[in-house]
Order: structure tokens, then sequence, then C-alpha cells
């Protein structure tokens, strides 16, 4: 029935062209799927779509939207969502955390190290200009210790599987990484429609996740905080694409959701106006860029954010998660150096891969670049949201001439990548269950403590053949699921 | 020489603003050139927050009044002992890298015109020779734009100043900074005080820092043509004017403010 249509397009030619099948090996079904195959054969077809169109119009009811940029008129839309889960056994699970934690905290020994003595442009490991004269590198936090000597709180780490042990990291996200939202609503919605498989199957939770994050930021309190520390998430407002996931969060936290105007400096802290009279903030979640934080200290023009603040976080008088700055660990440029950086701040070799990358700037590494534009996949270093990428094998001969002319004019703006095999999994598509391309972004906790949150959000190419997962460009979302044994 | 400074900054609001908040780099570090006596910078009415030393090595803090106010006075008073480093910065203590100042902002982003200026400046200059070279460009940025009060105002570019022939301090600073940066040689805005002897001239003053080579940090001052001196106090430090500002503010709800700004320095010998 489905899961045989499933093995029909299996046999259609992924095989063939390397491409791995998370559910199935050749005929057979992987461990990690083997209930949930069962379940969709003993299912009827009907009875999926109509679960389908529930979950669509569960989804339509909470409100999960997201604004897409770059498109004219309606800029909310639903993410489809999949009802097909995403399946890790407890062991691969075990490897990737292994090395999803490696990294999260390599990143932030890296963040920690060219804020202070540089010692790994010293040296020589890393090139002195792509720290310091890095767009990212804000030299306002030179010298400054954060709690903890943690930079990062929320590693988004995005990952790509191509084999059965190979796992490769496409990009890291230090900043504010987006999306947890739809991690928890995703399982939230699958509990909810599909009781029975979560009686049969033990699957790790992910609902405490928000009380873990809520640990996490209270754990990098400063030491002058006194007392249970009052942790804030600070959102730009009701206008920003993310704004569902601030104020979902901040629910889920139980903390204050405030902008800007909501917050005050006065002496050595912050204060959050309350009909109680003004009270401390400890922590500051803040989902808006560097450049809005503070009109002291950056962009005059910011309405967003609170003046002064940058003082009162230099001085000791609250954390800034992530702190300003940490964008210079999420460059794409800077990435190509993730594995020395565990060398030399861990002393251990990468778990995870990095996707051989060459960089623009590089002469040798362009002039390959150039002439071979129809089979990579070209990135901004400092892009995000899969925004202004060429996808080679996916591009026209005039596509590829246009981007060919922007890398000429500023090449050390692009970096470029081998199209990955991503792997694929069994996805609901209009003609029933298909084989679609997928990601999956885990989410790190860096606090006192590093964690690794079960699951992760897994996004899927809903078309044919298409390697673009982002959102923005039309991807849909699965509930990843992490077993027990 | 003995420099004692008295520096007021008067802000005056149209209607009453409800909240002000501003970050100062009001106070000078003592280094090579420089040992500060005494030093105070103060606002009745305002609560000031404790003072950190960022990695440049200036102390900043901030400052918040609670309004309404209509009145504003920020009073620095503070006496330095000066000595002649020939603008060597030395003994600063900062542990920021050099390269940073390589990065371009709006007000110091090169033009053809500035590149041109560079190109001519440096035709002749071996290039290992930093100190000289960074010689030849104050040199040269100094001939180009004419030091004129009032010529431009608080938001000209480097490359617009240039382009006018005419500027203030801060033209000519950021001009100097631009065209040391398409050199290759990391450049900073400095801003702080300078002695004249009496006469009005331009007390609070903005000149350029060049990092050449051993000697490290080296400051010029293209609009009086020299390397500071005795009779400079050295303030503070930043990627430009806005970034070294002495005083960065927001004045929120309220009205047009007024700015008064007056400087007066003396000398003991």
């Amino acid at each position: 029935m489905l899961a045989s249509s499933a093995r029909e397009a299996r046999r259609g030619g992924e095989a063939a062209i390397g491409i791995f099948n998370e559910m199935f090996d050749g005929e057979k079904v992987r461990p990690a799927y083997a209930g949930l195959v069962d379940w969709v054969e003993r299912t009827p077809r009907e009875v999926l779509e109509q679960k389908k169109q529930e979950a669509e119009a569960l989804f339509r009811r909470i409100g999960i939207t997201f604004a897409v940029y770059g498109e004219g008129g309606d800029t909310e839309r639903l993410i489809p969502f999949d009802m097909m889960p995403r399946v890790f056994t407890e062991r691969e699970w075990r490897r990737l955390e292994r090395g999803v934690k490696q990294r999260a905290r390599a990143l932030n020994a890296f963040l920690w190290d060219v804020y202070h003595r540089a010692e790994i442009v010293r040296a020589g490991v890393v090139p002195a200009d792509l720290v310091f004269r890095n767009e990212a590198y804000e030299p306002a936090v030179v010298g400054i210790d954060p709690p903890g000597r943690v930079y990062s709180h929320i590693v988004g780490i995005d990952l790509v599987r191509t084999g059965p042990e190979d796992f490769f990291v496409l990009e890291d996200n230090c900043r504010t990484p987006s999306g947890v939202s739809y991690m928890l609503e995703n399982r939230e919605i699958m509990m909810r429609m599909f009781p029975e498989l979560f009686r049969s199957t033990r699957i790790a939770p992910v609902d405490d996740y928000p009380e873990r994050l809520r640990r996490t930021l209270a754990s990098v309190a400063s030491p002058k905080c006194d007392g249970e520390p009052v942790s804030v998430i600070l959102s730009p407002g009701a206008f920003n694409s993310a704004y569902y996931e601030h104020s979902f969060l901040a629910d889920q936290m139980g903390v204050e959701l405030v902008e800007g105007q909501d917050l005050f400096v006065q002496g050595d802290f912050v204060y959050m106006r309350t009909t109680e009279g003004p009270k401390r903030v400890d922590v500051i979640y803040r989902r808006i860029d560097d450049a809005f934080l503070d009109p002291l200290c950056f962009r005059p023009d910011s309405m967003l954010g609170v003046p002064g603040l940058m003082n009162v976080y230099r001085s000791g008088g609250v954390t800034i998660c992530s702190a300003p700055g940490s964008g210079v660990a999420d460059d794409k440029a800077v990435y190509t150096y993730v594995p020395e950086m565990i060398r030399f701040y861990l002393g251990e070799t990468a778990i995870l891969k990095n996707v051989h990358t060459w960089k623009c700037a590089d002469p040798e590494d362009r002039k390959h670049v150039l002439a071979n534009l129809e089979d990579l996949v070209v990135k901004e270093v400092h892009g995000s949201g899969g925004y202004g990428m060429l996808v080679g094998p996916r591009s026209s001969k005039e596509q590829i001439a246009a981007y060919a002319e922007r890398i000429k004019a500023n090449p050390s703006d692009f970096i470029a990548q081998p199209t990955l095999a991503l792997s694929t999994c069994p996805t609901f598509v209009a003609e029933g269950l298909a084989p679609r391309h997928v990601d999956l972004r885990p989410y790190c906790l860096v606090g006192r403590e590093v964690h690794l949150c079960p699951g992760g959000l897994t996004r899927v190419a809903l078309t044919e053949g298409s390697l673009v997962v982002n959102s923005s460009q039309g991807g849909g979302v699965k509930d990843t699921w992490v077993l027990a044994d | 020489m003995r420099l004692s400074v008295r520096h007021t900054t008067l802000y005056e609001f149209a209607a009453p603003v409800r909240f002000v908040a501003q970050s100062h780099r009001l106070t000078p570090a003592s280094s090579g050139g420089q040992t500060v006596l005494d030093w105070q910078v103060s606002a009745e009415g305002a609560v000031f927050g404790s003072a950190f030393v960022d990695g440049a090595g200036d102390a900043v803090s901030t400052m918040t009044v609670q309004g309404p106010v209509e009145r504003i006075a920020v009073l620095v008073e503070g006496t330095v002992e000066t000595t002649d480093t020939t603008g060597v910065l030395r003994d600063h203590r900062e542990t920021i890298s050099p390269r940073v100042y390589l990065r371009p902002t709006r007000a110091i982003e090169l033009s053809r015109g500035l590149l041109e200026l560079r190109d001519a400046a440096l035709a002749r200059v071996a290039a290992d020779r930093a100190l000289e070279r960074a010689h030849r460009l104050a040199g040269a940025v100094a001939d180009a734009i004419a030091y004129v009060p009032g010529a431009t105002h608080a938001h000209t570019t480097a490359g617009e100043a240039l382009e006018q022939g005419e500027g203030v301090c801060q033209d000519l600073a950021h001009a100097l900074i631009a065209v040391a940066h398409a050199s290759g040689i990391p450049a900073r805005y400095v801003t702080g005080y300078l002695f004249t002897g009496g006469d009005a001239g331009e007390a609070a003053h903005a000149w350029a820092e060049l990092n050449v080579g051993d000697l490290g940090w080296v400051g010029f001052d293209p609009a009086n043509r020299c390397c500071p001196d005795a009779r400079y106090i050295r303030l503070g430090s930043g990627r430009d004017a806005r970034d070294a500002a002495p005083i960065r503010g927001v004045a929120r709800g309220g009205a047009a403010e007024a700015m008064d700004v007056s400087v007066l320095i003396d000398a003991q010998q």
C-alpha cells in the first residue's frame, strides 16, 4: 500500500545514484522505522488522508505561520507539516549527540579566545583577517568575560546525512537559531493525533526543552545577581517573522516577553517596567540582532534596543544570550576551521564532518569554483535562510552566468560546496508516500552544562529532487524521533 | 606640562524629556605621555553606572536621567600631567588587535579621490618605510583639505570632505584613516583636548592614530600638521567619530534639543 509505493520509488532509481533512504535499505525496512512502517501499512489510506487534513487544521488554529521574505504581498503562510516522522535509533543519536556537543564546546572556546588573547590566531591556525576584519567580530566586547565563558547559549547545528554513518555539518548557528517552536509543536500535534504510536514506541521526550532553556539561562546569570535570576526574552516585536516563536517560548518558559521600550538602564543594571514598579533583569535572551541592541553602542537609529544595555553588559550587570559578537563563530568561512578548532581547544578529532568548502577569497579556490559552478552549491558568507544561494545542478545557464559575475565582484563574500546527496525520508505528497530530501537542526543548550535536546527540527524539501529545505524556500517540517532502547 | 580642563556640555530641550541615557568616554587613561592627576565627570540629577575599561583601554560609563527634565549639564573637570612623546602612544594598556582598525565604516569609506590622494602621497616611498608613509599620508590630507570651521556637518564622509576641499578636524582625521586603510595601515579616530595657549582655537579636538610597525600606535593631527605633543590630552578612540564619541546619547519622549559645548584649558607650569 502506501509503504509499498515508497518501496517502488526506492527501486525507481535512488539507489542507482547513491542516495541514502533513511527508511529503506533496498527492500528491507531499517530498524529505526520498523514500528512506523508497520503502523502505516495497517492504517487505511483514507484515514491517513483525513489525519493529514486534521494536522493542517491544527497548525492553522495554533497559528504557526512563518513570514517569508523576498515574496511580495502575502508574507505569512503555513509551513507544511509532514506526518511521517524522521526517526533515529538511540545508537545513531548518541554519536550525533557527542558530535554536536563537541562542536558547541569548541565554538564557545573559539569565541572566548578571539575576544581575549586570540591564541588560535597567534598559533597560525585561523587567519587574523578572517577574525579581526570580519563584519561579525565585535570590537565592543573585546576583553569581556561572560559568565561561564559562554557566548553561544543555544547552538543550532545544521546537519545532513549521506549514509548510515555519514553526517555532515552544513552550517553552525551561534546567534539565535530559530525553529525550536516547530520542534515542540510538531511533537505536540503528533502526540495528539497518534497517541497509539506513542504508546507502542518509546520516544525520547522533547517537551522539557523550554524548562531546560530556562535553567540554562539562569545558570549564566551574572555574579552580581543575588537571589533567583530573572530572565526575559527580548523580541523586536510582532512584525518580526519569528514573533510567534518568541511569544511561544516565553509562555512555555514562564518568563516575560519584552520589547526594547519595556526595559531601561539605570546605574549598573537593566530594569523591566512592570505594574509593580521596576524589576531588575539578570539574563536577556535576545532575539534581535547585535546592530539593534543598543543605540549608544551600535546603530544610533535603533528603536528596538535598550540605550545603555551594552555598558551594563560589559560591566557585568546583565547577561545577554547569545553574547554580542557571537556571529564571528558561525561565519561560513570560519566554519571551514571548526575541525581545527576542535583539535586546538579540545585536543579531539571532530566527530561530525565538515563539507569540503572552497573559499572564493582564495584565488585557487575561486578558479575551481568558477569553472565548476554547474556542480556546486554557492552561498553568501554572511547569508542565511537559503537566500541568495546558487544550487548549480538546478540552475539555468543564465542564472549561473549572473552568479559568476557576483562572485567575481566580491569574491570574499562567497563560499562553495559540492552538491551533497542528502538522505531522503518518506513524505506524504499528492501521489502518496515518496522520498524527499531532509536535513536536521538539533538544538544544543550551553550553560554551566551542555545539553542536546533529543530531537530537533527536520526540514524536508517538498519538491521532488529539490535539495533546498529552508522554510523560506518552500520546505516543510517533520517531527524528529529518537527511539529509546 | 600640567593641563587643567573644564569641559561643559549643556543640553536644553524645547519641551521636557522623559528619559535621557548617555554613554560616556570622557575619562582619559594614563599612559607614557599623560598622567591623570584628578578627573571627575558629573551631572546634577543623573545616575552613573560604574565605569569599565574596554578593549582599546578607554574608560566607559553610563549616565541616565529620569525625566521630566529640560536641561542637563555634563561637567568634566580634571588635571593631567603631559609629556611630549612625539605622537607615539606608549604604555597604553589595551588588548584589542590593531587589525580591527582596518575595517571600513560609512564615514571612512574609500572614494576614487581618496585613492588618488594615497597614490600621489606614496608615489616615491618604499613600502617598508612605514613611518615615512604615515607622515606622507598625513601631509597629503592636510594639503588636500583646508581647515575651515563650519564647512562640513557631523555626517560628512571622508570622501565628501576631500571633494569639498574643506573640513574640520573630524573630516581631516576621517580622511587620514581612510587613506591609511587603503595603504594597509590600521588607523583609528582619537578624541581629546588641545591646549592652544589661551586663544579660542579648537580645544575639544580630534586626530588619528596609525599603527606603524614596531612603534605601534602613533598620533597624527593633520589639522595642525603635527604629531600630538605635550599640549594634547588623549581621551579615547574608536573606528570613526561616532564610535569614538566622548558622549553618545539618546533622549526619549521630548522635543528638539540644543547643545552647547564649552572647553577651557589652562596650563600651569
